[in-house]
Parts: structure tokens; sequence; C-alpha cells
């Protein structure tokens, strides 16, 4: 087991019910302190990436592994145990709405922590200067935009100094400034707390500029292809290109299998 | 009419699996209770949205249904020259039956729908996930505080909607048509007994407090994280605890009031 | 809403729920009569107990001086055993009589207690024996429909009539 490898996905297959297989034998490593992009179309099993790594779902077969540690899905004090090591920022944010944004990212410092009132104070108030939102921090949920929302979640995500963060579709549908805010976002945090992030996305151009290493995962749950991102610019795979370059047909066609057109309108030949 | 069986069947152990879906998850909640006691502050807050928030709508019915139990029972009981005991008439209907059902019902309406819609756009806006994948369990932060919030709160306000009821039947029965006063209590406190007729409706409205709170949480946890989904777990949420209330109540009465 | 402000108000709200039961416990029920320090017990046989039911009164002199604790049938003289709880500190003559009565013409049923004239008292345990039983109805409209019928048979013995006692039916 290599120290260098954070995170190592080996051989899994993962399905939720018996007749749909998310993902099939996939395997891929996440080295530590580096910021690594899954990609892939809709209903690739990025998210359920994610998902498995933090345990929410027992792998069918094959083995995640958090840090050395198999991860085990049915241990609870396990779990817990590795969830306060990771941080996650939802496509959503999934902020509390009843908490007001300094509450929202006090949160996991008041249940995991014993600190004080003020020190928890002078935390959350870090917290939210690194992602540029400490003066919006007595602002309730319902009163801050997507963008701003995102911040936040990503300030609480880092609250407890996790050693991994992982950002489920951390650019869409964000504006082009925002977008730029949160690549250069993550990857500053990256740089200065040292820790890994994996970012799932679709956006394959701002996840460029910021990635060290990129899977891309193609639809069937398997792993497409891998690299550095000149290597994948460079790839000659016809998937890979087309996904890339944002080709409309390609391996991934673009009709839905469906008989002949002449056949459908009820004409001749 | 094989195919009908089969259905029927299968809707059968579909039921029996909701049944006991619903078994688990109130063992659960159980099993959570110390966790939550130990932020106090929490179950307050909760009593506090749950119990005050409620307080108009309970008051405000418990004085009408004060008003009018006085006047209907006047009616029929002056019949028999026995308009005196007025006042028993309407404390016992209140403390034995009306106080703990009515409030139960009035509180499905009211705290039940908000608190299933809560849990339920809670669940859809990711936010329970959220908790679960920052190490903190969902049930003992957010469900059981609300549980025990509703428990603490139901019997109180069952106590309140009886007594404004008692004052406003005094209103309506020696203020409006003119009984004596000192009849009016005296009579009720040779009849009502604080055991039998008091202490039952407390259990009763505890039991239906138990009762409201978990189909409404329930309900809540359990809906589609859509907005038809939400709708319908709050439709639901008012009809099943109505409907348990009621069927509940009627053992509970049997139970308790059987012997004269 | 502040922390300190939510506390207050549900403080507020639990202190309310205690005010109404206190209130109901107080006015509007019988609690006045809860607390009062342990009584003694007196027995007394009734051949017909009528309407009387377990913690019914007790009364003499129209005022409560105890309640009924317990109804059971007698195995023996099939009478109807009643146990009465009395105040303490309240002595009754050895002699008093236990009445059923009913409190006004369709009420509940309680116990008059006649105070009689001996020089001792009831010690605990002790039963009385001057005991009237409960009015039945029934009986009592037999009784006025059987004195009804006689009367009418004594006032036309005299008339040569014969007709004039079956009309009474």
């Amino acid at each position: 087991m290599n120290s260098d490898t954070l995170i190592d996905i080996d051989h899994v297959t993962f399905g939720y019910d018996a007749s749909r297989t998310i993902l099939n034998d996939v395997s891929l490593t996440f080295k530590r302190g580096k910021v690594t992009a899954i990609l892939g179309g809709s209903g690739c099993g990025k998210t359920t990436l994610l998902r498995l790594i933090a345990g929410v779902h027992p792998v069918n077969s094959g083995r995640v592994v958090f840090d050395g540690e198999t991860v085990d899905a049915a241990n609870r004090d396990q779990l817990y145990r590795l969830r306060r090591r990771l941080g996650m920022l939802f496509q959503f944010g999934a902020l509390f709405t009843d908490l007001t944004v300094f509450e929202n990212v006090a949160f996991p410092l008041r249940e995991h922590t014993s600190l004080s009132d003020t020190m928890i104070r002078d935390i959350v108030l870090m917290k939210l200067n690194a992602v540029g939102l400490r003066g919006a921090a007595q602002l309730r949920i319902s009163e801050v935009s997507g963008g701003m929302a995102r911040r936040i979640a990503l300030a609480r995500a880092i609250a407890l100094d996790p050693e991994l963060i992982m950002y489920d579709e951390p650019f869409a549908g964000l504006d082009p400034i925002s977008m730029g805010v949160a690549a250069n976002l993550i990857r500053k945090l990256n740089d200065a707390t040292g820790s890994t992030s994996l970012i799932v996305s679709h956006d394959v151009q701002e996840c460029f500029t910021i990635a060290d290493y990129a899977y891309l995962m193609s639809s069937g749950g398997r792993v497409a292809a891998h690299g550095t991102p000149d290597e994948l610019r460079d790839s000659a795979d016809p998937e890979v290109r087309q996904f890339i370059r944002g080709e409309p047909d390609g391996p991934v066609r673009f009709h839905y299998p469906a008989r002949a057109l002449a056949e459908d309108l009820g004409m001749p030949g | 009419m094989t195919a009908m069986l089969q259905a029927l069947g299968a809707r059968t152990l579909r039921w029996l699996l909701s049944l006991g879906h619903a078994a688990t998850f109130f063992v659960d909640l159980l099993r959570n209770v110390p966790t939550a006691l130990r932020r106090f502050a929490l179950v307050v807050a909760q009593v506090h949205a749950i119990g005050n928030r409620s307080l108009v709508i309970i008051v405000a019915s418990g004085l009408a249904v004060g008003f009018v139990l006085a006047l209907q029972m006047y009616y029929a009981l002056v019949k028999y020259g026995a308009a005196e005991s007025l006042g028993l008439v309407v404390n016992l209907s209140l403390v034995r039956e009306l106080g703990p059902v009515v409030t139960a019902l009035l509180f499905a309406g009211r705290a039940g729908t908000s608190l299933t819609a809560e849990i339920g756009l809670m669940k859809a806006g990711e936010q329970l996930a959220a908790m679960e994948l920052m190490a903190i369990d969902p049930r003992a932060r957010v469900l059981v505080p609300r549980f025990l919030g509703g428990i603490v709160a139901m019997p109180i306000l069952a106590l309140l909607f009886s007594t404004v009821g008692i004052l406003g039947a005094y209103v309506v029965a020696v203020l409006l048509i003119g009984i004596d006063a000192g009849n009016f209590w005296s009579i009720q406190q040779s009849g009502v007994d604080i055991w039998r007729d008091v202490g039952n409706g407390i259990v009763k409205s505890s039991v239906f407090g138990v009762i409201c709170t978990f189909v409404a949480l329930y309900q809540g946890y359990e809906t589609q994280a859509t907005p038809e989904g939400v709708a319908y777990a709050t439709t639901r949420t008012v009809v099943v605890s109505s409907l348990a209330v009621l069927g509940m109540d009627f053992i509970l009465t049997a139970l308790m009031f059987s012997t004269p | 809403m502040s922390k300190r402000g939510i506390e207050t108000l549900v403080g507020l709200f639990v202190l309310l729920g205690i005010l109404a039961l206190v209130f109901i416990a107080l006015k509007a029920a019988n609690l006045a009569s809860f607390g009062q320090r342990d009584g003694y017990m007196l027995q007394a046989r009734f051949d017909n107990i009528g309407g009387l039911k377990v913690r019914a009164p007790v009364r003499s002199a129209g005022v409560v001086v105890g309640r009924v604790k317990s109804i059971k049938l007698d195995p023996k003289t099939f009478q109807g055993l009643v146990t009465m709880e009395i105040e303490q500190g309240l002595q009754f003559p050895r002699d008093s009589s236990a009445k059923i009565l009913t409190s006004g013409l369709l009420g509940d049923q309680y116990i008059g207690l006649e105070a009689g004239g001996d020089d001792k008292n009831f010690a605990p345990g002790d039963t009385v024996t001057q005991t009237q039983s409960a009015v039945v109805l029934e009986n009592l409209i037999g009784q006025f429909l059987f004195n009804k019928a006689a009367d009418a048979g004594a006032a036309n013995a005299p008339s040569p009539a014969p007709a004039a006692p079956a009309s009474k039916k």
C-alpha cells in the first residue's frame, strides 16, 4: 500500500439493486495532497463513488480503502470516525435552513468539539474569511444566492480541517465569475491546508484548470480513461475526445435508440 | 380471480412491510432519547416551536367549544330540571374526552403538518444526509428533540383546552344564562374525580401526543423528496394521526371508564 | 429569537399548563377533599344497597364525614357489606343508624349517618347495627298499588256493587 495514496477504490462493483449495476469493477486511486477530478456524463456513477467512499452504502464486491483502512458500511463507529476526517460539499449546499450562515459553519464545531464560544467564533469567522463571506455571517440562509450558498457550504465542510474534501458538482449552475471563484478556492484551499480534494463534475474546462489528475467515467460504470489534464487532452481515444471536446455525436450517441425515421413517419423505403 | 388474490396478497405484504418499517423507526427514536436529552436546549426549542406556537388555536378552540357545549347542554338539561348540573356535564365532557381528543386533532393539523413538511423538506434538501456525512446522527439531533417536544407539549395543551373550555362554559352558564355561580362550581367539585377523570384525561393526551408526533415525523422522514411527495405526506399525517387518535380514544375510554 | 427568550417562553408555557391543572384540581374537581388524614373504618350491612357506589359520600346532618371504601356481598347472610372510611376525630355513638338515601329525586345515593344517644362511641372496625336499606322504586310502586287496592276493597265492602274491585286493576 502506497502511503502516497489516500483513497484506493479496489475492483469495486456496486448497484442499488440487483437489476442496475452502477459501478462495474472499477479501480481508482486518489493521491494525498492532490486535486483529482472525476469526470463523466450523467448517470455514470460519479456521485455514487463519493457515497461509497463516505461509507453510505456497502459495496457489492471489491473494497474501498481510506488511508489504509477498509471502509465497512455496517460499522457505525468506524464510519463516524472516518467521516470526521472528511468534508463533503453537496451540489446545492445542503445548508441548514433554520440556522444563520454563522451557525451553519459553527455546526460541526459545536457538535464535535467542546471549544468555547469565543474560540468557535474566531474559527468560524476565519473559515468564512477564507471563502470571502465573513461579512455575511449574520444573514439567514434564505437571503443568500446560490453561489454564496456553495461557498458557505465549503466553509462548513472545512470547519474541522478535514484531510479529504469531496465536491459534488461544485460548478453546476454557476455564472462565470462564481465558477472562477469556486475553482480558485478549491485549489487554494487544497494547497494551503495540504488536504486531498476530489471533484465530481462534468465541467471539463474548469476542472482542468485546477486538477492534478483526472478520471473519466463512462456510462456502464467503467473507467474510460485517466491521466493528467494534458494527457487526456492529447488522448486519441474517441470516447475521451468526444467528452473533452463536447462533441454532440461520437461513441456516446446523439439519438436515443429508435426505428429508422422513414419507418416512424410511415414513408416507403 | 387469481390476479385479484395476488394483488390483495401483495398489498397485504406491502402493508406489513411498512408497518414493520414504522415500528423499527419508533424503536430507533426511543433508543436515541438519552442522547437527545443531553442536548436539552434542543428539546426546549422544540417545545417552543410545537407548544407555544399552537397556543392560539388551542385556546381559541377551547373557548369556542366551552361556549357551545354550555349552550347545547343547557337546552337538553333544562327539560329535566337539571340545569344546575351544566358545569358538571361540560367539565366531564371536556376533561375526559374533548380536551384530549380535540386537542390531538388540532395538534395533528397544525403541529403535525408543520413537522412533516419541515422534516420532508430537510430530507429533500439533503440536510439530513449532510448531517450524516458530518458524523452527526440526524435522528438524535433533529428527530428525537421534536418527538420529545411533542410529547411534552400535548398534555399541557389539552389541559389548557379543558380549562379554557370550563371558563367559557362559566361565562355562558353564569353570566349569560344566570345559573348560580356557587352551584356551578360546587357540583363540579363533587362530581369530578381528580384521578379518575382528570388523571385519565392526562394519560390520554400523553398517548395521543406520542401518536401524533410519531406519525408526523415518520411521514416526513419517509416522504419522496419532491413537492408532490411532501404535499402527500402532510395529508397523510393528518389522516393517519386523526384515525389513530380516534381509534386509541375508543380503546382507552373502554379501559378507563368502563365501570361507573 | 434568542436562546434566553425561547427558554423563558417555554417556561411560561409549562407554567400555564401547571396552573391549568391546579385550577381544575381545586375549582373543578374533588381535590379539596383529597388531602384528608386517613380515617377509621366502620362497617354496615344492608338488605339492599340500591345504587350505592364506591366513593359515595357518607353524610351526617348533610355534612360529608367520610366515603364508602368498598362494597361486598356477605356470603353468609347474603346482605350487602359496606365498609366506610370516617374522618379521624369524628366519633359517633354506638347506636347510630346508617340509612341509604338519595340526594334529590333522581340523584346519586349516599349513606346518611344519624347519631344515636349512647354514651360509648364506635371503635375502629365496628359494625353499625341499625341500618335501613335503600328504597327500591319497584317495591315502592308495588306497595303503593297494593295499598290503593286494599283501600278500595275496604271502601267498597259495605256497598252492594261487587264489580268495583275488578275495575281497580
